[in-house]
């Protein structure tokens, strides 16, 4: 393989080789960009689906039902095949205008520039620390990538009874990784009335054989070197669950410390970079893509935002992407939203944009979700929201070229 | 365990009993002066009480006790590590310290903390004004009223220059044991026959640097103890690396009668933290955190520097000071039994180490032991961890990146399994690379690393499916 500084200039640097970033590197090559290239700081490429030992990935793009790696080898031939470089084993150690990214690759440090840069590096659970769990940091406390990567990558397992924490689809991911390991979880605990993810809770115990608390917190994990407990709070009070480790899965957040070390304006409610409707970031050579937008969508909606993103910088690098005139800023004060993505609307109006604003709840709540254009009320719905669950706003009439600000707002 | 057993054919001159960086630092100091060390650690690896978790701040001594001991102690370790640090290869950030006022009580006491400033020694610190701080450090919140500047406080790394210390011993003729823990023994005809959990240690001197444990050990060999340790916890909250360019000095409060209070500090790695706090316990190996506690602590930095309200934690920890009923050091000699107790080294070890490590060899030789100063002896480098040297991962032939977060590579890590001071917990691989430390706290890189490491750690970090 060549030398990345050598031969012609790079047209795109695509920041991570998952779902979304390969998607999005190959409709480029496919939309005849010379020179792409996908920079993955693992040896491997393909993102989380490697960890992933089990279906179902790869409907929306394959028509196929695949395990998590068969499906990420397929993405990387598909782009391999479409003529992009992937470079493993280079980390991005920074970023800078320009734009300008720092490599850090086994042979050393280089920076390379690009026309435009694809920020794809996705999302990862919440750790304990994060979480500001208490009790004792001991072996054994994971979140669910970790188990997966130690399971299916190394044939390792770190715990054989564990409490799992959280009721999200990953957290149901996480059940058949210790099935697949002979790890037999002691309990499962969600905070909410209901699982996040759409399971029947009643028939949860039967199908699985593990008892499912819900209304319950994790208060704490006891122990020393190893975890011994969990105390657990639920409606009839705490009580110790003995266990041997603790998973801690979802709570996604978006991998984007790179942007916010760098010069890219970050938002607060998705812990991504802050982007207009074609996922141009506040450096508008700079655009983001996939689960780093916003935590959290399947490898098959990545992919498809990535593929998506693909166009749009294939569109803005032949000059019919028009720059941003003005923007309409998005904003909200209303504390039961936790984000919204896109943040800004970029004007004048041009195709090929995020149709609708994503929104995400922090708790299940009925009402009406209201959005004003410049105070005055421009859209409203009723609805019956929950967390984690993907709420879309159509933009069609409410990007009007003289308003400024849109407002997002809840009533009960 | 087998008493017959000797863990060591030679009479030691001294056994320094605990790793924390006081041991280290005493085991450096009395090798190099030519005595025979053996250093002896009870857990798996050094720097696991104590010294584990502090934050990370060379002192000038500004604030200590006027004409005390550890004032003494703290300046000499702090010269001393002004002259070695350079060649170990230890960072050094020499990023000044505000000690700043919040409120019209705290603006009262600034000049009381100035005189003693000076007092002290520390003729560089200087009252500045709310507009002058705030020219230096922009995000600090508009309620600071005014501060007292000290150039000389500064950043160190609190694993490596330990490590540093204990390597120079060991590579000038000192012996170390982990996984060694005294449990009792015998002074006769002028020497110390030690009971251990491996075996039987011959030494003529004794010097206790236990720590958390040190009155316990005066109690269990000399009969008594004169001090009773109160362990002091301290929970701490660090933040996104992102948040390092929030403040530039170390953003001290003004301290109450009991403890330092709260301080803001960026660290080495590039990090910015928050904490301590100062919760009395009983327990010694306590060191949980509680949510109650950090939330107070993040918004207590957030207090001070309203930007932190954005930044993500990274990391959160707790740490165990050993403290005592009185507010000194408690160094003493027990001179008919050749035993010196370094004890309730509270929370200054970091920057009085080699200071007191100077202190102890001066009551050891003060009749003359006829040791002969070991001449050029060789000078160990420190792994290269702070941001602003050059990382392993910024050099060829590192191997790969195994964490992404805190770019530790597997030359780093490998080098970290080997040598007599390998790590042989996650928590020593922590202390010596930096792995899992970061953002990620082991999301991308644990199963990697239970790879790498297996067949190293006393606890493997995760067993082969079909050998657990």
């Amino acid at each position: 393989m060549t030398d990345l500084g050598e031969g012609p200039d790079i047209d795109v640097a695509v920041i991570g080789g998952g779902p979304s970033g390969l998607a999005a590197a190959t409709e480029l090559k496919r939309r005849g960009i010379a020179r792409v290239v996908v920079l993955e700081r693992e040896p491997v490429a393909g993102g989380i689906p490697r960890h992933c030992g089990h279906p179902p990935f790869g409907w929306r793009e394959f028509r196929r039902i695949l395990t998590g790696p068969q499906y990420a080898r397929k993405l990387v031939s598909a782009a391999l095949k479409a003529g992009v470089e992937i470079r493993t084993d280079t980390s991005v150690a920074g970023i800078k205008p320009g734009p300008c990214l720092t490599l850090a690759t086994p042979e050393g440090v280089r920076d390379i520039t690009a026309s435009r840069v694809i920020y794809a590096t996705g999302v990862r659970e919440t750790p304990r620390a994060a979480r500001l769990v208490s009790g004792v940091r001991a072996r054994g406390i994971l979140n669910t990538g970790a188990l997966q990567s130690l399971v299916y990558l190394e044939g390792r397992r770190p715990f054989l009874r564990p409490l799992i924490v959280g009721t999200e689809l990953v957290s149901f991911s996480a059940i058949q990784t210790c099935r697949h390991a002979g790890i037999r979880p002691v309990a499962m605990i969600g905070e909410g009335a209901t699982t996040v993810a759409r399971w029947p809770a009643g028939l949860f115990p039967k199908l699985t054989g593990i008892p499912l608390h819900l209304q319950t917190r994790l208060v704490r994990i006891n122990g020393g070197e190893t975890v011994t407990s969990a105390t657990v709070e639920g409606p009839d009070g705490q009580r110790d669950i003995p266990c041997d480790g603790v998973l801690l899965t979802g709570a996604f957040t978006p991998e984007s410390g790179l942007g916010r070390s760098g010069h890219l304006q970050m938002d607060r409610g998705t812990g991504g970079p802050v982007v207009d409707q074609f996922g141009r970031c506040s450096d508008p050579r700079y655009y983001a893509a996939g689960n780093l937008l916003r935590p959290v969508e399947t490898a098959g909606w990545s992919w498809q935002e990535g593929r998506e993103t693909g166009l749009r910088v294939a569109r803005d690098l032949v000059g019919t992407q028009p720059p941003a005139q003005r923007q309409i800023h998005v904003v909200t004060q209303e504390p039961l939203i936790r984000l919204v993505m896109p943040q800004r609307i970029s004007l004048p109006l041009s195709p090929r944009g995020m149709e609708a604003l994503q929104v995400r709840f922090t708790a299940p709540a009925r009402g009406f979700i209201e959005v004003y254009a410049d105070g005055a009320l421009a859209w409203s719905k009723p609805v019956d929201v929950r967390p984690e669950r993907r709420f879309l706003i159509p933009l069609a009439g409410l990007t009007e070229s003289h308003t400024n600000v849109l407002e997002l707002r809840f009533t009960k | 365990m087998n008493m017959d057993r000797r863990l060591a054919e030679e009479t030691f001159d001294v056994a320094i009993i605990g790793g924390g960086v006081v041991g280290c630092a005493m085991a450096r100091r009395f090798t190099l002066e030519g005595a025979r060390v053996a250093l002896l650690e009870k857990a798996t690896d050094i720097l696991d009480g104590a010294s584990k978790a502090n934050s990370a701040i060379l002192h000038t001594g500004f604030d200590a006790p006027p004409d005390s001991l550890e004032l003494a102690c703290i300046q000499a370790g702090y010269r001393e590590y002004l002259e070695v640090h350079e060649a170990m290869g230890l960072p050094l950030e020499r990023t000044g310290a505000y000690v700043v006022a919040w409120t019209a009580e705290q603006e009262a006491a600034l000049p009381e903390i100035l005189r003693k400033a000076h007092d002290n020694g520390v003729p560089d610190a200087v009252l500045v004004d709310a507009a002058s701080l705030r020219a230096a450090e922009p995000h600090l919140s508009t309620q600071a009223r005014a501060a007292i500047h000290i150039p000389g406080e500064s950043l160190i790394d609190p694993w490596s220059a330990p490590h540093a210390y204990l390597q120079q011993a060991l590579d000038n003729g000192a012996r170390v044991f982990v996984d060694c823990e005294v449990t009792g023994g015998a002074f006769a005809d002028g020497g110390w026959s030690l009971e251990t959990s491996r075996g039987r240690l011959e030494a003529r001197h004794v010097i206790n640097c236990a720590g958390l444990y040190g009155d316990l050990l005066d109690r269990n060999l000399l009969g008594e103890s004169r001090f009773t340790i109160t362990p002091r916890k301290g929970q701490f909250v660090v933040f996104d690396k992102a948040a390092s360019t929030l403040a530039t000095a170390i953003i001290l409060p003004v301290p109450t009668a009991r403890t330092k209070g709260i301080v803001l500090f960026r660290t080495v790695f590039g990090n910015l933290a928050v904490g301590p706090t100062a919760e009395d316990q009983q327990s010694r190996t306590d060191a949980s955190t509680d949510r109650e506690t950090l939330q107070s602590l993040i918004d207590a930095g957030v207090g001070k520097i309203p930007a932190l309200a954005d930044m993500p934690v990274t990391a959160i920890y707790a740490g165990l000071r050993p403290a005592c009923e009185f507010k000194e050091y408690r160094i003493s000699e027990t001179p008919d039994r050749n035993w010196i107790t370094v004890g309730a080294i509270r929370s200054t070890g970091l920057s009085a180490a080699l200071g007191i490590a100077q202190h102890v060899f001066g009551l050891y030789n003060r009749d003359g032991k006829g040791h002969r100063p070991i001449e050029s002896p060789s000078v160990p480098q420190a792994a290269r961890l702070a941001e602003r040297f050059p990382r392993d991962w910024q050099e060829p032939d590192h191997g790969e990146i195994i964490c992404h977060c805190e770019m530790v590579t597997r030359r780093e890590i490998e080098a970290a399994l080997q040598g007599p001071l390998a790590a042989r917990s996650l928590a020593g691989l922590k202390r010596r690379t930096r792995a899992t430390m970061g953002r990620c706290q082991g999301f991308y890189c644990s199963a990697r690393l239970a790879g790498i490491t297996d067949g190293h750690f006393k606890i493997t970090l995760a067993p082969e499916v079909g050998d657990d």
